[in-house]
């Protein structure tokens, strides 16, 4: 609890959200780049080539980890570059609560601390890729 | 198909899905699954995997807007996060034990009550007359511009508001959706939170909420790049569109519109995960 009992902040609340918007915004542009660029290189090493996704078959991608997907990315290969710019992509918000918890550590707003703490362990659970 | 051709016309498909959704409020990917497995016959997985993708993209995309206007209520955010996260996880759980027929249908309810609900306009405006106690606790009253000046807001309902989110949450895990409707149903209807605040917020939560799913559909290869590729570009590209003419443009017949063709959608993918279509 802070000593200003039920208000909360605006004028620094005011702030971070300006700076959240920001950095939502960027995370979302530099991924789409990303996403763009390596969708033109799918498009044009193998535009030619017949999908064939009326049944799932990707039980065994090596782009279901993070290390398989750098690795593809690594060796310039179209798909690795792409699904390289959806992990940027699902970065962006968990950046942003990153972000939340420093700032309500600066405000010294223990109680948002602790929630966003335990946002960001729910958060980690699901990007290690849980299984079931 | 070549690929020339299956990537231009998811493209094209979801550039209009994106700008449909933002224009209506529906959000854009609620008529994608339904696109992607209805017109292009692709595994319901796929379709689920890359909507998650984009519903990530359109909600980071808008939320940037929004929290510079300060409508957005931060902490309501994080607070309901905790239960739309949990959720997530147990959705994406459950999808990966459920056939692709039940979650067709589960899907098809689901997007015909969304489409349903917006064809209802009336909306609370009153807000709370008092905040509950742990809403004070957990300081989620607020303030948001109306008119030129700060209006403040009570928060009420808190715990059957967590309680809804839990399940607005794991319907975006199951189904790879934003489940936007049932995160402002909790907030506008339970906790009597004014409805501009509701809408900006729930959008500020879709992000982290689809994040937390995002993890375990790309590790069990439900986000194939070929397809989440276009259809994030043009969710994305539609709804950004989208949601600069709303401001301009009074959308009520095109959102009846939408609302039908959202419905005969539902009763489609109702109907082909019951026959083992999908």
């Amino acid at each position: 609890m802070n000593e200003h009992g039920n208000t909360p902040r605006p004028q620094a609340d005011g702030e971070i959200e300006v700076m959240l918007g920001k950095l939502l915004r960027l995370g979302v542009l530099v991924a789409a780049a990303v996403v763009a660029a390596g969708g033109l290189l799918l498009i044009i090493s193998r535009g030619n080539w017949t999908p064939d996704y009326a049944a799932f078959h990707d039980a065994n991608s090596p782009l279901r980890s993070v290390g398989g997907i750098l690795r593809e990315a690594y060796a310039l290969r179209p798909d690795g570059i792409v699904q390289t710019g959806i992990l940027l992509l699902v970065a962006t918000p968990v950046l942003r609560v990153v972000f939340s918890l420093f700032a309500f550590a600066r405000q010294r707003d223990w109680l948002y601390v602790v929630l966003t703490l335990v946002v960001l362990a729910v958060l980690s659970v699901g990007l290690a890729g849980w299984k079931t | 198909m070549s690929y020339y051709v299956l990537s231009s016309l998811l493209f094209a498909g979801s550039l209009l899905a994106g700008l449909l959704g933002a224009l209506t409020g529906l959000g854009g990917g609620v008529v994608i699954i339904p696109l992607i497995t209805l017109a292009f016959g692709i595994d319901i997985r796929y379709a689920i995997g890359a909507s998650l993708i984009s519903v990530i993209a359109t909600s980071s995309g808008a939320a940037a807007a929004y929290v510079r206007e300060g409508y957005t209520n931060i902490r309501i955010g994080m607070f309901l996060e905790v239960a739309t996260t949990l959720g997530a996880l147990g959705g994406a759980a459950l999808a990966g034990l459920l056939s692709t027929g039940t979650i067709a249908v589960v899907f098809g309810i689901v997007l015909a009550s969304t489409a349903l609900q917006s064809l209802r306009t009336s909306h609370d405006v009153s807000g709370a007359a008092a905040s509950d106690r742990s809403a004070l606790r957990l300081r989620l009253n607020g303030e948001y511009p109306l008119d030129g000046l700060r209006q403040r807001y009570n928060v009420t309902g808190v715990l059957p508001g967590f309680a809804l989110m839990l399940i607005a949450g794991g319907l975006s895990g199951l189904l790879g959706i934003g489940s936007g409707a049932v995160k402002v149903l909790a907030m506008d209807r339970i906790m009597r939170i004014p409805f501009k605040v509701s809408t900006t917020t729930s959008n500020f939560m879709i992000g982290v909420t689809a994040a937390a799913s995002a993890g375990i559909y790309i590790a069990r290869g439900y986000v194939a790049p070929e397809i989440a590729m276009p259809v994030m570009l043009g969710v994305l590209a539609g709804s950004l569109a989208g949601s600069r003419a709303l401001v301009a443009t009074r959308t009520v017949i095109l959102r009846r519109l939408f609302a039908w063709v959202v419905i005969v959608l539902a009763a489609e993918m109702i109907f082909n995960g019951m026959t083992g279509r999908i």
